[in-house]
């Protein structure tokens, strides 16, 4: 085994870096049956987080995963499964997305995986988005059903009109009251209930 | 809100840098989120532990990035205006490997970096250094057949922050890479060999293993260095986090 590169923080300055046109649109305007990704990202003082970085991947209403080239250039028409969003002033972000269906024999519930970067974080947060309709397979999954209903709840976005048609509110608290659960995600596919991790001591 | 405090001065700094080098390092040589020399980290870092998961189908996937996303010239940061850069003209290029030693194929490697003055083209930053009408100072790249990326730029700066008094960063490249699954996903930042500052500074010191802060520093590296043109660098980039085994069964075209 190589030695890993460690992480360092994604800092301040990324605007011009990583943010690309239409980073948000995983569908584009207009596609039938498209919603709208919402939220807030705040610090352990509850005050939004204004330079964070979302990335969300996921597979489509099909349950296939994309694998065709061009999650940069959107091309208008084309289901890409990947966003990138910067929070704004609020510490708000949005994107335009399909909800996901499991892909096929995958034991857990549709969701999106998502990583967060900002100043301030030395290395990056996983974390999932799970949407309430899927009652049987959020009970099923293994990973929520080893969570207690508060922290659970950090999971799975809460379906609220949007202001450009279906929305889902999906709110990152970095720490604290109501602190996301973040995940690590190192382990090479064993089947093993969710423990606490040693890597952030308390 | 919390009333205004004096900055904490060098010092005070180095010897919390000192404290937290004392601990064991975490595996993959990362920084602990909760690292206090950095003050950014105490309001933003988790306090619940990660949650252990096995990683999704989704996870185990990876964004595909291709030649329309992008253009040859990205990987040019000295060809983004009309005119040159100021500053000393580089060549930086590696490969991108996971664990296993695999090159990371045909995958996205962006950067982005301040100018030689240390500024970076950002209403955020306040140095008082000159922004280059022609330096933006952000490029992508794929990664070749064999992991292989290749940036030209120009050196940047170090420059002041607000850490604490006096507080400066090496020079630096910030990197984002991807692999060949979500959880390989890595944002870090390459420096350069020999750095004065980097015992002063708590963002290389969050690694705080010596070996694990060594990968974060390239190589100067004659065989890239173009004559009467460039100073060439070379620095490998490795991987973690669970991926899949790539199927051997559909890509019979690899050598």
């Amino acid at each position: 085994m190589l030695d890993t590169t460690p992480s360092q923080t994604v800092g301040p300055f990324f605007a011009f870096g990583l943010p690309f046109e239409g980073g948000g649109d995983v569908v584009p305007f207009g596609t039938p049956g498209a919603i709208t990704l919402y939220g807030t990202v705040r610090d352990g003082a509850g005050a939004p987080v204004p330079d964070a970085l979302l990335e969300f991947w996921q597979a489509g209403p099909d349950g296939r995963l994309p694998t065709r080239p061009g999650s940069l250039h959107r091309d208008g028409r084309s289901f890409t499964g990947f966003a990138r969003v910067p929070t704004d002033r609020a510490g708000d972000y949005h994107l335009r997305t399909l909800r996901p269906a499991a892909p096929t024999g995958s034991p857990q519930a549709p969701h999106l995986a998502v990583t967060v970067f900002a100043r301030g974080l030395l290395h990056h947060l996983f974390t999932r988005v799970y949407f309430p309709n899927h009652v049987d397979a959020n009970a099923a999954d293994p990973l929520l059903s080893a969570l207690d209903d508060e922290r659970r709840a950090t999971l799975i976005a809460v379906p609220d009109g949007g202001p450009t048609g279906p929305g889902y509110r999906f709110d990152v608290r970095l720490q604290g009251p109501g602190e996301t659960v973040f995940l690590d995600l190192s382990t090479h596919g064993l089947a093993q209930p969710p423990v606490a991790t040693a890597e952030t001591p308390a | 809100m919390s009333a205004p405090q004096q900055p904490a001065t060098q010092r005070e700094v180095s010897v919390e840098i000192a404290a937290a080098a004392a601990g064991p390092p975490l595996p993959g040589g990362h920084p602990d989120r909760a690292y206090s020399p950095y003050r950014s980290t105490a309001l933003r870092a988790p306090q619940q532990p990660l949650v252990v998961s096995p990683p999704s189908l989704t996870e185990l996937a990876a964004p595909v990035f291709g030649p329309r996303d992008v253009a040859p010239l990205d990987a040019d940061l000295t060809r983004h205006h009309a005119g040159e850069p100021l500053g000393e003209r580089i060549i930086v290029t590696g490969r991108v490997l996971d664990g296993d030693g695999r090159p990371v194929r045909n995958q996205l490697v962006e950067i982005w970096q301040a100018n030689a003055s240390g500024r970076y083209r950002h209403d955020g930053d306040q140095h008082p250094a000159p922004l280059d009408p022609n330096f933006t100072g952000g490029g992508r790249a794929l990664t070749d057949d064999d992991g292989r990326y290749r940036f030209v730029t120009i050196r940047p700066g170090a420059y002041p922050w607000r850490n604490h008094h006096n507080a400066w960063r090496p020079a630096h490249i910030h990197f984002s890479l991807f692999g060949t699954a979500f959880t390989q996903r890595l944002v870090t930042q390459m420096y350069f060999p020999g750095d004065p500052l980097f015992g002063l500074d708590p963002i290389f010191q969050s690694v705080t293993d010596e070996k694990a802060q060594q990968r974060l520093v390239a190589a100067y590296d004659h065989d890239v260095t173009r004559s009467e043109w460039a100073l060439g660098y070379s620095w490998d980039i490795v991987l973690d986090g669970a991926h899949a085994t790539p199927p051997d069964t559909d890509d019979g075209d690899r050598d």
